[in-house]
């Protein structure tokens, strides 16, 4: 079976002013369907701009991305995408932002009803249609951001640093619940963090980049049993994982422990 | 503007670039002047008016001042509430047409100028100089030359309302518009927006509030120069009724116009002020 979604020699070269940024080198990855892939790396290697190119949003310099066997070039019905921050209208209330996407798609949001309720219930904001963004908390503003994404049904869901601006203890949450809509709704998640913990949590492949240019250093199989608990964030087996990452992430090189 | 989410990933938390800038006037026009909220406040409003007008009235009074400098506070306000329909109503009419139908040209050219440059940059560069230019002369000054061109009639005035207004809603417009929110416009064209949904779902609700901001700015402008423009010439309209009334030194009559300019400019004021909490009060 082929893959669900290939990157394939993806480079990237900003133009500045002062000469070109190199951002991406030579990067090639296969999704399976249904697979959580998290991309992992320091700030600046070029997470984001990876992700960018896969939502058809930012052309690549050279390489492409494919999606169900056709290049991606612009963005997709298939794929959604959630943003670092919620980035939801201000303007609108909640309801409105979640039935934003139907609008700009031209499509006819009812037969979407019933399962917008169940998200929102699912996420625990039944009952909270009618509040602006203002009136929501950060981690509820990004929980209405993820019911808006699943709300359409895309295959692929792109993450960009979701719960980088949330505090930790919300973070943990917002993760648990992340893993659980996915566990229950079989979509393939490509998630971008530069928390490792996070990356561990989430996975069940991590893909480690090298700092600027980004270049594929290492993929992590975790093969931790799901649905996976904070707890187990605390196990020897999950440390083990974090300190093999994190000095491939140091030495942008992946050097199989030797025996200790 | 156009190839702005090019490559650009939107920075987070500092959304609303080119909102901050500083121009003739801002949002906080609207929101930090603190409107009667509450029945208590209104009462507080009224009690302070009351007073000031009640001093007024005496000092006019205990200081034998002439009525033809100022008459007393309730000879005005009697002269506006009896002789309003036979007197000043007609001439309110001429003034509030030409101020209407000035404000509709000046505002719809403002407003589809404002969204049209901003998204060519330079064009935007050569064009500011001009618009500044008519925002900072005094269009009364045309109006003579309309007069010889047009005539004593209401045009000259409509011309020289839309002259006033257009400018104005044009360069506050044009701040909101600058206001690109790449995040939300990358949101949008994730779910494939064309321009025009862009233009319509993201750009212009992030510009309303500076929209109304100009709109409300346009319209004192306006009034400001209908009155104006009255005052140069032709026989009617409320700013003529002011010369006409001083020159006959009726200035019971005099002083019950400019009364009712003020209230006309506070119902305006108070009228974009309502409107922007209505349909912009997601800001600040
Ligand atoms: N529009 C741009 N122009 C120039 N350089 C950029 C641009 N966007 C990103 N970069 C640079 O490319 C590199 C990778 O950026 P990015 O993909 O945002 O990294 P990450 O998301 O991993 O923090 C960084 O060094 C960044 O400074
Ligand atoms: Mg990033």
């Amino acid at each position: 079976m082929s893959p669900l979604m290939t990157v394939e020699r993806a480079t990237k070269h900003y133009k500045t002013q002062t000469g070109s940024v190199h951002a991406l080198e030579n990067l090639n990855l296969e999704i399976e369907k249904g697979e959580f892939i998290c991309i992992l790396g320091p700030s600046g290697c070029g997470k984001s701009t990876l992700l960018w190119a896969m939502s058809g949003l930012h052309e690549l310099t050279s390489g492409q991305v494919v999606l169900n066997g056709t290049p991606v070039t612009s963005p997709r019905p298939e794929i959604g995408m959630i943003f670092q921050e919620a980035n939801l209208l201000p303007w609108r209330n909640l309801e409105q932002n979640i039935l934003f996407p139907f609008e700009i798609k031209k499509i006819d949001p009812a037969p979407a009803q019933p399962r917008i309720k169940r998200l929102l219930e699912e996420v625990g904001l039944a009952g909270f249609e009618n509040k602006f963004p203002r009136e929501l908390s950060g981690g509820m503003q990004q929980r209405a951001s993820i019911v808006r994404c699943l709300s359409y049904d895309p295959e692929v869901i792109l993450m960009d640093e979701p719960f980088g601006a949330l505090d930790a203890f919300t973070r943990d949450e917002m993760n648990l619940l992340i893993q659980r809509l996915w566990m229950e709704t079989g979509k393939t998640i490509i998630f971008v963090t530069h928390n490792v913990s996070e990356a561990i949590f989430l996975a069940d492949r991590v893909v480690v980049l090298t700092p600027r240019p980004g270049r594929l250093a290492h993929i992590f199989p975790v093969d931790l049993p799901r649905p996976r608990t904070i707890e187990m964030t605390f196990e020897p087996d999950f440390i083990r994982s974090v300190i093999e990452i994190k000095r491939t992430i140091e030495t942008g090189v992946y050097t199989p422990q030797a025996a200790d | 503007m156009a190839s702005e989410l090019r490559d650009t990933i939107p920075t987070f938390g500092e959304s609303g670039e080119g909102g901050d800038e500083v121009d003739l006037t801002n949002w906080s026009a609207l929101t930090s002047s603190n409107l009667a909220s509450s029945w208590r406040d209104i009462g507080l409003i009224a009690l302070v008016a009351v007073i000031v007008i009640g001093l007024a009235e005496f000092a006019v009074k205990a200081f034998n001042i002439k009525p033809y400098i100022l008459p007393a506070p309730s000879a005005i306000g009697r002269t506006l509430v009896t002789r309003f329909p036979d007197l000043f109503w007609p001439h309110m009419k001429i003034t509030l047409m030409e101020l209407g139908i000035g404000f509709v040209i000046g505002a719809a050219i403002g407003l589809v100028l404002a969204a049209v440059v901003t998204q060519f940059p330079l064009v935007e560069k050569i064009i500011t100089p001009y618009i500044l230019l008519l925002v900072t002369t005094p269009m009364i000054a045309l109006v003579p030359l309309l007069i010889l061109r047009f005539g004593f009639n209401s045009i000259p005035r409509i011309i020289a309302v839309a002259l006033a207004v257009g400018p104005m809603v044009m360069i506050n417009s044009s701040t909101g518009f600058r206001r690109t929110d790449l995040a939300k416009i990358a949101l949008a064209k994730s779910y494939g927006a064309s321009t025009l949904q862009i233009f319509t779902k993201i750009r212009f609700p992030l510009a309303l509030p500076m929209i109304i901001v100009g709109l409300m700015v346009g319209a004192i402008f306006g009034m400001l120069t209908a009155v104006g423009a009255e005052m140069v010439g032709g026989k009617n309209g409320l700013g003529n009724q002011l010369m006409y009334w001083s020159s006959m030194v009726k200035m019971e009559n005099f002083y019950a116009i400019i009364l009712l300019l003020a209230l006309m400019g506070v119902s305006i004021y108070i009228f974009f002020y309502w409107f922007g909490k209505k349909y912009a009060s997601w800001q600040a």
